[in-house]
């Protein structure tokens, strides 16, 4: 069970700090389904997206300035007489978008799988706490370099706080720290910002903790119930991960070096101007489809309620879903509806970042009923109505049966 | 295993959608179609033709700068579009600036030295607009960054000055401009006829190429480093590949472990 | 329990090759890495615009025989000292072998009533007094650093204390009689 090392310094050493056979246990004792696919590798990308978030971010921080005067300036600063300034402040920029997008895949993964069912809910619900977490600090992050999208972003985003009844003017204020987003808001969200990742840093550490008391969930979602069912995650899903990384990163490269800009807003290189708000803004891709469901009702309280409760319906999505069986390949009808899903939150984010006119409120309206619809009534219905089909007995045999060689 | 890569191709697929119809997801409702020029630095390799930079810094000197400032731009920073040292130097000392307090408190004009930020023309916002009929002259530093298409939407601003329909009234002060959203723009043409410019290297000084030379002088002040981030990105992602293929070539000699 | 997991066979025949390719994508990945670090590690150095400013003028007509003045360049203190005749004479009439750190004033001085050095004391970066009326010079009549109690005299050279080196010249010329331009 327990391991011997052949170097003497690391036997000293794990005798009093025992790292390396905890080291030893995650990568080689630690079982892992041998049959996940290469959905699985998002979990493991994301990891490495945020540190190259915090790492680039704290590089930034070096050379930002947290004041209404010199902030944007401080931004032209870095990408034009910094050394390597604008690569690194790009890589930052863009790395927030491919944040969310491996975020994305690997919340869709875990929705498809039912990688959040019994005994994963912690697991889920950490997962959910970091999505939260990131989307506060993406969104304060945005407000820094003081464009004119960071200051009515700001401006729109805490301005919905307004909405709670009785203290929410006071709220407001107490969140600008003055009379309008200024000065004191512009300090304390960099202070935030650099707090925040470090808090999702802590919360990844627990999840991880979650993750290893079970193990991962797989493609079949059926447990791992015999040796072959597994393997060491050295170095079969290192060197996958690795191959990953690498896709990825000419991916991510793309972008910060052919296209640095697309992902992102012209009006955010306009100094912000407090007295002129652009003629329509929107906020950063990956908040449209939750920007969406704030306009598509007509009351401020109650769009409000639904954006918080679009986030918030995730971390009881493990009790509204009772259908015994995980993995979406065995429930004949979930599966449509979780297409539908998905496609419908495409279509949300097309409605948030078109204006709220004509058809798209019709569109976002429907869109928006739907989202909850899936989570409200279709998960707990499909619990009861859906037959689901057969489960394979074990995953080794469902690897090994179409040839019928068991090694 | 079918559903969710038809999701991912899905992904692809409305990503790409948004590509080509970006303008008119991010763009106004009320539509100006931007006609695409041909701009030999904004392709895939593209690079900055050296002539038409320095071109078009000499129109936005003997044009622009009379109400528009750079100030994101010293004028060290023109040797990156091919002008030595020396020139430099002897164009920051035609302009003067604003230096001090001296010993005696006193602030005092002092010719330019490459290391300045370029001069503004006004002093502050309110200056600019009491000397514009109340309109701010944008600074330009990024201008081409800062507006949807702006590199073209630029160019097409600058030739797109045209009398106006017979059922709209422009205003006193205010031009009729094609491409201005809501076409009424504050900016009488800076371009209004041919040889504003006398250029050094010949080039014969019609609107469209004074108007295509400043800019690209402009998309270069708004991206000074795109040309070194091009080379970069070309080397990175060559990189990147070959790690890639050596990863997967390792990942299935690993796996092969397995069978 | 490990130990039954497949892939953990000792004799595989291909091991050669597989090693070859992990090693070789595990050192591109290693140089990659390398790479990535280098933008991190040099955006700590002078940006652009610091380098662009290294320069300064100052004019020295208004300062008096006898006078000293404090200029910023490079964010440190430069001395400017219009010399007396005393001053020059004790500077140049020195013998050499007896210094810490031998040079010659006619080295130090482009013309002798002008002495500019960079007014931090070469032990442990202190401003040395001994600029304004009154301060103490110590007993060589240039500076006196407060901190350890290194003397300079009127070259600016070390006579006295812990720091090894006299104070150092900056690259300077003049550019007119009475301007110089240092950096």
């Amino acid at each position: 069970m327990s391991v011997v090392f052949k170097n003497r310094l690391v036997r000293w050493i794990d005798h009093r700090m025992p790292i390396f056979s905890s080291l030893h246990h995650e990568m080689y004792e630690y079982p892992v389904p041998r049959n996940l696919n290469y959905l699985w590798n998002f979990g493991f990308l994301a990891g490495l997206m945020l540190i190259i978030m915090i790492v680039t971010g704290i590089v930034l921080a070096m050379h930002y300035t947290p004041n209404t005067t010199m902030a944007f300036e401080s931004v032209e600063r870095i990408m034009r007489d910094v050394n390597y300034g604008w690569i690194i402040r790009y890589i930052h920029m863009n790395g927030a978008s491919m944040f969310f997008i491996l975020v994305y895949i690997h919340i869709f993964r875990g929705m498809y799988y039912g990688s959040y069912k019994a005994p994963r809910e912690i697991l889920w619900m950490l997962g959910v706490v970091i999505f939260f977490l990131m989307i506060v600090t993406a969104f304060i992050g945005y407000v820094l370099p003081w464009g004119q999208m960071s200051y009515w972003g700001a401006t729109v985003i805490t301005n919905l706080f307004s909405a709670i009844p009785w203290v929410g003017e006071d709220i407001v204020t107490w969140l600008w720290g003055g009379f309008s987003v200024d000065n004191p808001t512009l300090n304390r969200f960099f202070a935030l910002h650099y707090l925040l990742p470090f808090v999702i840093l802590g919360v990844v550490f627990l999840h991880v903790i979650a993750l290893h008391r079970f193990g991962s969930n797989n493609p079949l979602g059926i447990d791992m119930k015999r040796p072959q069912d597994s393997i060491s995650f050295h170095p079969y899903y290192t060197i996958k991960d690795a191959f990953t990384i690498g896709l990825f990163l000419i991916f991510f490269c793309y972008f910060i070096f052919f296209n640095p800009n697309y992902l992102g807003h012209p009006d955010n290189y306009i100094p912000a101007d407090p007295l002129v708000t652009p003629a329509h803004i929107v906020p950063e891709w990956y908040f449209l489809p939750f920007y969406a469901i704030l306009r598509a009702i007509p009351s401020k309280l109650g769009g409000v309620l639904l954006m918080g409760g679009a986030i918030a319906i995730l971390f009881v999505l493990p009790w509204l879903d009772r259908s015994p069986v995980r993995s979406g390949r065995f429930r004949p009808m979930f599966k449509w509806f979780f297409a539908l899903f998905v496609i419908n939150c495409f279509v949300l984010g097309y409605c948030g970042a078109n204006p709220p006119e004509g058809h798209f409120i019709l569109i976002s309206r429907i869109a928006t009923a739907y989202y909850f619809a899936y989570f409200i009534v279709i998960l707990p219905l499909l619990s009861v109505l859906e037959k689901p089909k057969p489960l394979p007995a074990s995953i080794s045999e469902s690897i090994y049966q179409p040839k019928n060689h068991l090694e | 295993m079918k559903l969710p890569s038809f999701l991912l191709k899905l992904a692809i697929v409305s990503a790409l959608s948004l590509t080509t119809s970006a303008t008119s997801v991010f763009g106004e409702t009320t539509e100006i179609k931007i006609p695409q020029q041909e701009w030999g630095f904004t392709s895939l390799f593209g690079t900055f033709d050296r002539a038409a930079q320095q071109r078009g810094f000499q129109v936005f000197r003997e044009v622009c700068s009379a109400c528009h400032s750079i100030s994101k731009l010293s004028y060290r920073n023109l040797t990156e579009i091919g002008f030595s040292t020396e020139q430099v130097k002897s164009i920051a000392a035609q302009d003067q600036v604003v230096d001090g307090p001296n010993d005696e408190g006193e602030m005092f004009e002092r010719a330019a030295l490459p290391s300045d930020r370029f001069k503004r023309p006004f002093a502050n916002e309110q200056a600019a607009r009491a000397n514009n009929n109340g309109a701010y002259p944008p600074d330009l530093s990024l201008i081409t960054k800062a507006r949807p298409d702006g590199i073209n939407y630029l160019y097409a601003l600058l030739i797109g000055y045209q009398n106006p329909p017979s059922d709209i009234v422009v205003p006193d002060g205010r031009y009729y401009n094609h491409y201005f959203p809501g076409h009424q723009i504050s900016m009488p043409s800076p371009l209004p006829s041919a040889g504003l410019v006398s250029y050094a290297d010949g080039t014969e000084a019609t609107i469209e190429q004074m108007a295509k030379d400043v800019t690209t002088f402009l998309a270069w002040a708004a991206e000074p480093e795109m040309e070194y981030r091009k080379k970069l990105g070309v080397q990175v992602i060559f990189f990147l590949t070959v790690l890639t293929i050596l990863l997967y070539l390792a990942k299935r000699r690993i796996w092969a472990r397995l069978k | 329990m490990a130990d039954k997991k497949p892939g953990k066979t000792e004799d595989n025949p291909e091991a050669s090759r597989r090693d070859f390719l992990v090693l070789a994508s595990g050192a591109t990945a290693a140089v990659g890495i390398a790479a990535f670090a280098w933008p991190l590690i040099q955006q700590m150095n002078p940006a652009s615009d610091v380098l662009a400013l290294s320069s300064i003028e100052i004019d020295l007509s208004k300062i008096a025989v006898g006078q000293s003045i404090t200029v910023k360049w490079r964010g440190k203190p430069v001395f400017i000292r219009h010399r007396t005749a005393e001053e020059i004479n004790a500077a140049a009439n020195v013998n050499l072998a007896e210094l810490p750190d031998p040079q010659n004033d006619k080295e130090r001085a482009k013309k002798p009533e002008w002495l500019v050095v960079v007014g931090i004391c070469t032990h442990l970066g202190c401003v040395p007094s001994g600029q304004k009326v009154g301060e103490n010079r110590g007993e060589h009549g240039g500076w006196y650093c407060p901190c350890h109690g290194s003397q300079y005299d009127t070259s600016g050279r070390i006579r006295k204390g812990p720091a090894p080196t006299n104070l150092p010249v900056p690259s300077y010329e003049f550019i007119k009689d009475n301007i110089i331009r240092i950096g």
